[in-house]
């Protein structure tokens, strides 16, 4: 018998709710981070979804006014910490564009690849994700192991292997090295045997397929019009990718597709991350194997980067960069402007707006989240939906509460 | 980066408005009285169907500013590619905008952060409660009065024990 008011005996009909209230999170296996769903629900379907976020609210913007623009790179690590390389070069990026700063080919080219490879890990972490939701545990763990070797990468490119803090105003913290290069060539090799194990072992599972297909149908004007972006707008259509649109860095200079799929639904959004990721690797492996010599900081006449120490201690103009920068009433000269400027992130655009005041440190630095803007459209997702696809749609989105509420 | 001509129309339609240039990106800066209309014109006849981001920022101690609030909106045409970066100032006490939701859905979860950590009232908005912070807060902390460590908010927080929930 369906649950509706007029079912209930007459002297409980009156005012009675007969939906239910369901309490989702904020400690959830499911939603894997902090964060929180009221759910209304007829039986088993949601009749609405409120998200109460705010739970790892933690000030970074406030946070953003108070440190210099290389300290700051240690808190854009901890936003989105399934791709932090993706958040600091999104970082150095908006700043890089307030002063004025043109970025040597080989940095470039660095940038790219460890963005790349961010994309990677931060794809294979939401596939992955909706897989275990969704009952497939071994997709989980294959997609886990990979990770791994790419944490191995990041370690021995710049010693973390989770808050890598690894871009610099006009650089990079370190070179890479050969034994990276290697690293890489290698995860170039294996991994596609990987991403054609997990492609078989999803894309056509029946349990999977009808799991996400046709749940939580975003159309593509409601995809704009909601202010999506990234993986989840190209999963319904939307052709926008900032990589092509408004080529940053060096992508001009490769070749790759733009991924996209016209359902809109979870599996789409499932089904472009696994596209993307075999893209990726073509940049990559396009870039290591074009990595252009010379240095990767910009030169120490600009007075933005750290010098590194040999020159620090044996030329005149190290040694005065360095007094320069790192004197508490000296430091770069940063425009009093407001700037704009993002990056194509695994998650969407990720951007930030600098404003500057003169000081090395920012005078506003808005970070534009995409997990905050994707979980909006959540309730709008889920509507009609039954219980269980409250995960395969929240799994889709990849929803990261330290980004979400920062 | 947005041509020329799309400053110069809303230039026309709003004489007070006044735009430059910094790094290849065209802004705007639009009278509060005009913000509906101007933000209608650029939805509709100027074609920009993504609105990338609301945010805000407190002038309180820039070097020669004149108002206090600068309201930005982040728009961006799909079609053309063109960004625009449209601007309102704003003053105490006349800190209530009309909401941007009518025209971009959006703009809902954008504008509830605005106030959250603004104050700035969006005049029209279906929903408009905290929603990083919790109800009980009652400061709006990325002014630039608030100070960094806050001011002990925290210890007038209730406790509330397992049993008494």
């Amino acid at each position: 018998m369906p649950l509706t008011e007029a079912a209930l005996p007459a002297d409980q009909q009156q005012g009675q709710d007969y939906l239910w209230t369901l309490n989702f999170g904020p400690q959830h296996p499911a939603t894997h981070t902090t964060l929180r769903l009221v759910l209304k629900l007829d039986g088993e379907r949601v009749v609405e979804a409120v998200p109460d976020v705010g739970y790892l609210h933690s000030g970074f913007e406030k946070i953003g006014e108070h440190l210099d623009f290389n300290q700051y790179v240690t808190v854009t690590d901890r936003m989105n910490y399934i791709s932090p390389m993706a958040n600091n070069v999104a970082w150095h990026h908006a700043v890089e564009k307030l002063i004025g700063i043109e970025l040597t080919p080989r940095c470039q080219y660095i940038r790219v690849i460890i963005s790349e490879l961010a994309r990677i890990s931060d794809h294979l972490l939401s596939t992955g994700a909706i897989g275990l939701d969704v009952g497939a545990f071994t997709f989980f763990l294959y997609a886990f192991y990979q990770r791994e070797k790419l944490y191995d990468i990041f370690e021995t490119l710049c010693g973390a292997r989770f808050t890598n803090s690894y871009t610099r105003v006009g650089g990079l913290m370190y070179d890479m090295t050969p034994l990276v290069i290697e690293k890489i060539r290698t995860f170039l090799k294996e991994f596609p045997k990987t991403l054609d194990d997990m492609e078989r072992l999803l894309n056509r599972n029946r349990i999977f397929v009808d799991r996400t297909k046709n749940v939580g149908l975003l159309s593509k004007t409601e995809a704009t019009n909601r202010s999506c972006t990234g993986p989840v707008a190209r999963a319904s259509g939307v052709t926008r990718d900032l990589r092509k649109d408004e080529p940053y860095l060096c992508y001009e200079d490769f070749d790759f597709q733009v991924c996209c799929a016209r359902a809109g639904d979870s599996f789409a959004r499932y089904y472009v991350r696994m596209a993307e990721m075999r893209e990726s690797l073509k940049i990559v492996q396009q870039a290591t194997e074009n990595l252009p010599s010379g240095p990767v900081d910009i030169g120490v006449d600009q007075r933005a980067t750290l010098p590194d120490k040999g020159q620090v201690y044996n030329t005149i103009e190290g040694t005065i960069t360095h007094f320069e920068l790192v004197m508490a009433n000296r430091g770069l000269e940063v425009p009093s402007e407001e700037i704009y400027a993002a990056i194509e992130a695994p998650n969407g655009e990720l951007g930030f707006y600098v404003a500057g005041d003169g000081s090395n440190v920012a005078y506003r630095a808005r970070c534009r989240p995409p997990s905050f803007i994707h979980f909006a459209a959540f309730p709008y997702l889920i509507k009609g939906h039954t219980l269980s696809d409250v995960v395969a749609v929240l799994g889709s989105l990849n929803i990261i509460a330290a980004e979400l509420d920062r | 980066m947005a041509d020329a001509s799309v400053t110069d129309r809303i230039k026309q339609r709003f004489p007070e408005a006044r735009a430059d240039e910094f790094r290849g990106q065209s802004r705007i800066v639009v009278p509060a009285a005009n913000l509906e209309e101007a933000l209608t014109l650029a939805h509709g006849e100027l074609g920009f169907d993504l609105l990338v981001d609301i945010t805000c920022v407190d002038y309180l101690h820039f070097r020669e500013a004149r108002n206090r609030y600068g309201l930005v909106y982040l728009l961006v045409n799909t079609t053309t590619n063109d960004r625009l970066t449209l601007r309102v100032m704003l003053d105490e006490p006349q800190l209530t905008v009309p909401s941007a939701v009518p025209l971009w859905e959006g703009a809902n979860w954008m504008e509830r952060e605005v106030w959250d950590m603004f104050g700035i009232r969006f005049d029209g908005h279906p929903d408009l409660r905290r929603i990083l912070l919790p109800e009980e807060f009652e400061s709006h902390p990325l002014r630039k009065d608030y100070p960094l460590q806050g001011r002990g908010e925290r210890h007038n927080f209730p406790v509330i024990a397992r049993g008494e929930a």
